[in-house]
């Protein structure tokens, strides 16, 4: 990329490049129908194509490409999770991001800035110094530090030492970071287009054809298509595309909110969490401070915002930071996710043979983009599910074999 | 702030409100098998439309029925328990 970067600017003129090819014309089959055209979707059709070889693939949006979670999330990448499962396959989504820019030939604006999670008692230190033991059997860098060592990191802090939450400690993980999660969409989806997958944007599935217990084609507001498999990565309303397969997930849709104030001067490098105050804070390349939060308390199927969990969502970063008060917000919105009961996405096979499940990706779907793309890809190829993803299979609700990650999402609960 | 009626105590702020999610009919623990009996433990119909739910105004500790749009957020009518019971009788 560096060479092709000093051609280009050496030319005289400047072409821009086309984000996507023009639309193909839609074929009445293909190998694999993916079913959604946010990060997830188009990362599989990418590593299907790249490493699989297999290209007669289409992509069905209903709506653009990357504007739903995709475009929604707070683009935290990091792999601080309790079970070693998790920890497993979110190390290899890092992994796949430190390279991913060169990788789409696209700058996703990666930076490894760390992440800190703050403890304000004595349950979180706990859990905490087992984030940090796992983390570092796995090979990720993670520790858990002391307070001069938080006031060393972020100087604009409040750190106070009493009252209602002091900051006792923290979990330091320097793997933790930011990449612009647009980009990520469309890199993996220029990608993909120039390897021959077929895009379709305005394409609605409304129905999932299934023939003796086998996903054979998709119904869509543009006519049925044949298909070898059928993939489903449509993040926050799952239930609803399974249900057109003919079965029920554990899954229960709520909100998530977040917002983004007016960008002020660089003074927050690492991203700065607190599950305590249901907070969460990072600073842009652009200095806009993004804030997310926890879901909404009951289930819904709308991106609407709600002033309670704004006003709630500020007091909390203003315990973080009192200094911000008279910041003003820039944007605010709402995203859906897919809630599972242990807060574990599910991955792998589906009741329906040939169609396969990319879901329950709650509040952590796009750090894992490029994981979940790769080996999403691997197994639907090989029709064997690889060892990595094995855990998060939708059988574990059955067998009681649970992922339990519910105090290392910072966002829910 | 959303208000939701409490049967008991009226219009109240929807915060003082929990949900306990859509109403599901527990199967028998001595016979059902271990399919029935997880499914009733995690999966969920996660409807997109109109649903009967579980609400509990905590304040109180009362708990009731709410019938709510999961899309648009609109409650149509919150029922107390015998109410609620009366409509499942007659097959709603």
């Amino acid at each position: 990329m560096p060479f092709g970067l000093l051609k280009y600017g050496l030319r005289r003129r400047y072409p821009a490049r086309p984000d996507l090819p023009p639309e193909p014309d839609l074929r009445p089959a293909y190998d694999v129908v993916i079913v959604g055209g946010g990060g997830h979707g188009l990362a599989i059709a990418y590593y299907l194509a790249r490493e699989h070889g297999i290209t007669n693939v289409a992509v069905l949006e209903k709506n653009y490409i990357g504007g739903g979670n995709t475009g929604r999330n707070t683009t935290v990448i990091r792999s601080n999770y309790v079970t070693p499962e998790s920890v497993r396959f979110y190390k290899a989504a890092v992994e796949l991001y430190r390279d991913l820019s060169e990788e789409l030939d696209v700058n996703l604006m990666y930076a490894e800035r760390g992440q800190l999670t703050l403890a304000h008692n004595d349950a979180s230190i706990r859990s905490f110094r087992l984030r940090a033991e796992v983390g570092k059997l796995l090979g990720t860098r993670i520790e858990l530090i002391d307070p001069p060592a938080i006031r060393a990191l972020v100087p604009a802090l409040h750190m106070p030492e009493g009252g209602r939450y002091p900051i006792l400690a923290g979990l330091w993980h320097q793997d933790g970071g930011l990449a612009r999660h647009d980009a990520v969409a469309w890199g993996f989806a220029a990608r993909a287009a120039e390897r021959g997958v077929h895009i379709f944007q305005r394409t609605e599935v409304t129905g999932i054809d299934v023939e003796s217990g086998r996903a054979v084609g998709v119904a869509t507001n543009r006519g049925r298509i044949a298909a070898g498999a059928v993939v489903q990565a449509v993040a926050g309303y799952s239930s609803l595309l399974a249900k057109m397969a003919g079965f029920r997930l554990p899954i229960r849709t709520y909100p998530l909110q977040a917002m983004v104030t007016e960008p002020v001067k660089p003074f927050l490098e690492p991203l700065v969490s607190s599950a305590q105050l249901h907070a969460y804070v990072s600073q842009t390349a652009r200095g806009e401070l993004v804030i997310g939060g926890g879901s909404d308390p009951y289930e819904l199927y709308s991106t609407r915002s709600t002033l309670d969990l704004k006003e709630s969502l500020i007091q909390h970063t203003l315990e973080l930071f009192p200094f911000l008060a008279n910041v003003k917000l820039l944007r605010q919105w709402a995203g859906v996710t897919d809630m599972t009961p242990d807060y574990s996405p599910i991955m792998g096979e589906s009741p329906v043979a040939g169609y396969w499940l990319d879901a329950g990706w709650g509040t952590y779907g796009f750090k894992a983009t490029p994981a979940s793309g790769r080996y999403m890809a691997r197994a639907i190829a090989t029709n064997r599910v690889p060892d990595i993803l094995r855990p998060f299979a939708l059988d574990r609700f059955r067998s009681l074999a649970l992922v339990n990650e519910m105090g290392a999402t910072a966002a829910s609960h | 702030m959303k208000l939701l009626r409490c049967p008991l105590n009226g219009p109240r702020n929807i915060s003082e409100f929990v949900c306990w999610g859509e109403v599901a009919d527990q199967p028998d623990p001595a016979t059902a098998d271990d399919l029935a009996w997880t499914d009733y433990l995690y999966f969920s119909n996660n409807t997109a439309g109109v649903v009967f739910e579980w609400w509990c105004h905590t304040p109180t500790s009362y708990w009731f029925i709410a019938e709510r749009h999961t899309v648009s957020d609109d409650v149509i009518r919150t029922y107390t328990m015998d109410e609620f019971r009366a409509i499942r009788r007659d097959g709603r």
